[in-house]
């Protein structure tokens, strides 16, 4: 018997292989890292994220040039006289992927499920304190003061089904404790675009067109199916795109661009990224811990790290290292976040002289050694600019070692303050300020391990996401960023850019968030 | 013989406690899981939660014998990148790194045993020479380089054979196999020669010494005067006689291929058991780092202990002094 099975089995399949390629649009992409589960509120993690919001959908979304559109929320606004209390209205008529109808138990399941321990999307909802139904379709959030950015921090939230959960027994996000799966890991029902059809982590997944979305009219989408396959090692990512059998690489490394773009039948495409690439000091500690200097702290002279900053020739980094894919940064975050503007970006000159003048001015005129962390597989060329930058302050005087390690190792080092001199870069998912003050320039940032601590930009942290008033707002967010700009304790080095290889026939709207979605995804023949 | 196994089966069993305890001292190297596991906005505090629920705040020695005594069940955990339990996972991709290695010991052996006799018969005709240089290539070159090469002469230049991947594959009860499809044994090819080159070579060069040794012995002569023919001679008598170091090194060397797949299975991203070593690697996946390392370690005391016992087959004076050794003992 078990032998005729099988016996069916290769039966049934060398006759779904024998099938004649039919009309469908299948798109086939690649890139370095599988998603790590398709449970949207486990893993906080951009290529998990932009993988379970092709099949589960957020209240709020964004379009490809990151302005913010309804999604399951047709509109919202906080309701009058109760500035601490958003109302959202819900998309009527919209069915999960198993049929069941979406309505308003399932944003109040969905914001339960994200405020868990085993959650790692509960920060974005901190604020959050109640989600209250009003009707079938509308809800409401309570937030603990008023919260006037809510919005922009729910669009990485997937609302899942509360019947479905129930019925899989995942009404909390996997906690690996009792060594069990979770069914939500390899399985969804969302609303969105796409449904999941295989996940085999770490091996393929493939997405099938939910015909029923809601949005297709308006997106003109066209993809019926998307075989995702991890290619980890980057040379045979380029040679599975040369040899046409990927249409979209998601990250095709730099020296490889020229190639892609002389092919005839494939294309480069490039955006600026929200993601900032910067160099931390410790100026807090009493003495360095990697330093010949003892009993001071260089670090802890604004002369010292005005030096630093002019010795660093950004110009040769962006057209040397970073082939021109790069724009030079003067503040550590990036054009399209809320706050940023043209003249904050403005940087010190380049000037060796001068960082030499100010080393001697400091006490310093044969420099001093340090060491330099830094990450080798984290950010675009992460080691070559270490070495770039190692490299311009010896001309200086300072003579830097440089500790170049896995990013395992390296981000421990940050968090547990271990570090005189680091790499680091940062993204900003709600594209406010506000992110960059709280996690990099609050005293208490969890992120900041430069010791900077300022009361009033602590203050004015504090304030901005109990501000409605937004005028009021922006101006705490100007002032605090003159604040920070001025000390330097961070050395702002560049955003990042991000490029997209993929096949002339493909139509993709890149973003800055790096995230495809392939909802706005056309392909011609 | 029978206490002969239960011998190696301890010896086995005291190498994979030292290797499970070496690899648990690595893993407090290899970095912080933590991070890749949360988002940049966990606090401090979620870390430490998290890490308390993952146990990895337990001293060395607690999780190591967490460790062995979770092992001795078969139970290695959940992957903390792909969410899976391990030995599922493992079991999953070991069909794709047993085939591949299948493949390429073939490969391996039929053109090594085959050219190294061509070679050691026909010494100094040119194309024993041309196969000897194009031999040096095989030995010299890393892996990563020949896939590599391969790739781009195959996949991007003549757009003859996939660049990556198994193909697809028919579910034959648990196993996942590729070798029933067209596409697969196309994808197949490409990995297969990449990883058995070097063995291939090995396996040549030393077929190819041990022929031209044994030529020059006493009995060989003999035979040539008796009048036996040639065919007997070289296959019959020398060939047989070379057998005894191939059968030792091929069979360390399939040891060799199951480890040096990682790298084949990396440039080819061939979803095997390599491919998921290196991926638990990067993200310090320890649940998945500890199960292949010990996997592995149990291949290599298999295979060694199956090569003893070919040994004794091939070899009737080691199964004598086996039984002497036996009588003194």
């Amino acid at each position: 018997m078990k032998r005729l099975m099988t016996a069916a089995a290769v039966a049934a399949a060398l006759a779904v292989a024998a099938m004649p390629a039919s009309a469908k649009n299948v798109l086939k992409w690649a890139s370095q890292g599988d998603a790590l589960t398709a449970d949207p509120h486990s893993q906080n993690e951009g290529p998990t994220n932009s993988a379970t919001l092709q099949i589960y959908e957020g209240l709020v979304f964004r379009d490809p040039a990151m302005k913010l559109i309804p999604a399951l929320a047709t509109s919202w606004s906080t309701v009058a006289g109760k500035p601490n209390v958003w109302e959202f209205k819900l998309r009527k008529g919209v069915k999960f992927h198993d049929g069941s109808p979406f309505t308003a138990d399932d944003v109040v399941f969905t914001m339960q499920r994200i405020k868990l321990p085993t959650s790692d999307f509960k920060n974005y909802v901190k604020s959050v304190v109640e989600a209250k139904k009003v009707d079938s379709h509308t809800v409401q959030l309570v937030t603990k003061g008023p919260n006037p950015i809510l919005p922009n921090q729910l669009t990485q939230i997937g609302i899942m089904s509360a019947a479905w959960a129930k019925k899989h027994k995942v009404e909390k996000p996997l906690d690996f404790k009792n060594n069990e799966e979770s069914y939500a890991a390899r399985h969804a029902n969302g609303t969105g675009p796409y449904m999941l059809k295989l996940r085999e982590p770490g091996v393929r997944t493939i997405l099938v067109r939910n015909p029923a979305w809601w949005g297709w009219k308006d997106s003109g989408g066209n993809v019926d199916e998307i075989v995702y396959t991890p290619i980890k090692n980057a040379a045979t990512r380029v040679a599975a795109l040369l040899s046409g059998q990927v249409d979209f690489v998601l990250d095709p490394p730099f020296q490889d661009l020229n190639r892609i773009g002389r092919s005839a039948k494939l294309k480069v495409v490039q955006t600026p990224q929200i993601r900032t690439i910067f160099l931390g000091l410790d100026t807090g500690v009493k003495e360095l811990r990697t330093s010949d200097v003892k009993g001071k702290n260089p670090f802890a002279d604004a002369k010292v790290r005005e030096a630093m900053y002019r010795a660093i020739d950004i110009a040769a980094i962006r057209k040397v290292v970073m082939r021109g894919l790069a724009v030079p940064a003067g503040i550590i975050t990036s054009p399209g976040v809320h706050g940023y503007t043209q003249a904050l970006n403005g940087r010190l000159s380049y000037d060796p002289a001068k960082a030499k003048a100010l080393l001697a001015e400091a006490g310093y005129p044969n420099g001093f050694t340090v060491r330099l962390d830094c990450p080798n597989n984290r950010y675009n060329n992460d080691e070559k600019i270490c070495i770039a930058v190692v490299g311009m302050l010896g001309k200086v005087g300072i003579k830097v070692n440089l500790d170049a390690i896995p990013k395992s190792k390296h981000f421990p080092k940050i968090q547990k303050r271990v570090t005189d001199f680091y790499m680091l870069g940062w993204g900003v998912p709600t594209l406010d300020s506000h992110y960059v003050f709280t996690y990099l320039y609050h005293s208490k940032g969890p992120w900041n391990a430069t010791g900077y601590a300022n009361p009033r930009v602590d203050e004015l942290t504090d304030a901005m996401p109990v501000t409605v008033d937004l005028k009021k707002r922006d101006a705490m967010i100007a002032e605090a960023w003159k604040h920070v700009k001025g000390a330097n304790a961070y050395l702002p080095l560049h955003h990042q850019v991000i490029v997209w290889g993929m096949s002339k026939k493909l139509d993709l709207p890149i973003r800055a968030d790096d995230s495809p979605h392939f909802r706005w995804a056309k392909m011609s023949k | 013989m029978f206490s002969y196994l239960v011998n190696r089966v301890f010896q086995a069993i005291g190498v994979l406690l030292v290797v499970a305890l070496l690899s648990f001292v690595i893993f407090n190297y290899v970095g912080d899981p933590i991070n890749n596991m949360v988002g940049q906005e966990a606090t401090l505090e979620d870390r430490e939660e998290l890490r308390e629920r993952l146990g990895l705040n337990d001293s060395v020695i607690v999780q190591f014998l967490r460790f062995v005594a979770n092992a001795a069940e078969g139970e290695f955990g959940i992957s903390y990148q792909f969410q899976r339990k391990v030995s599922d996972l493992i079991l999953e991709r070991m069909p794709a790194t047993l085939e591949l290695v299948f493949v390429s010991a073939v490969i391996a052996l039929a053109a090594g045993i085959g050219l190294g006799v061509f070679t050691g018969l026909r010494r100094d005709s040119w194309l024993s020479r041309f196969v000897l240089t194009v031999s040096l290539v095989g030995v010299s070159l890393p892996t990563f380089v020949i896939g590599i090469l391969l790739i781009y002469i195959f996949s991007v230049g003549l757009e003859w054979l996939p660049s990556f991947g198994r193909g697809d594959t028919v579910r034959l009860g648990d196993w996942d196999s590729g070798l029933l499809t067209g596409s697969g044994w196309l994808a197949i090819i490409l990995p297969a020669i990449t990883l058995g080159l070097f063995q291939l070579t090995i396996i040549l060069r030393l077929v190819r010494a041990e022929m031209l040794e044994v030529l020059r012995t006493d009995y060989i002569k003999f035979a040539r005067a008796r009048g036996l023919s040639r065919r007997a001679i070289n296959f019959g008598h020398a060939l047989k006689n070379t057998m005894v170091p191939v059968i030792t090194i091929a069979g360390l060397q399939i040891g060799t291929l199951i480890a040096f797949s990682i790298i084949t299975e990396t440039v080819f991203q061939w979803p095997g058991m390599g491919l998921l070593f290196i991926q638990g690697v990067e993200f310090a996946d320890v649940p998945i780092m500890g199960a292949y390392l010990l996997l592995a370690a149990i291949a290599f005391v298999a295979i060694n202990l199956i090569v003893d016992l070919l040994y004794a087959a091939v070899d009737p004076r080691l199964r004598v002094s086996a039984q002497r050794g036996k009588g003194t003992a």
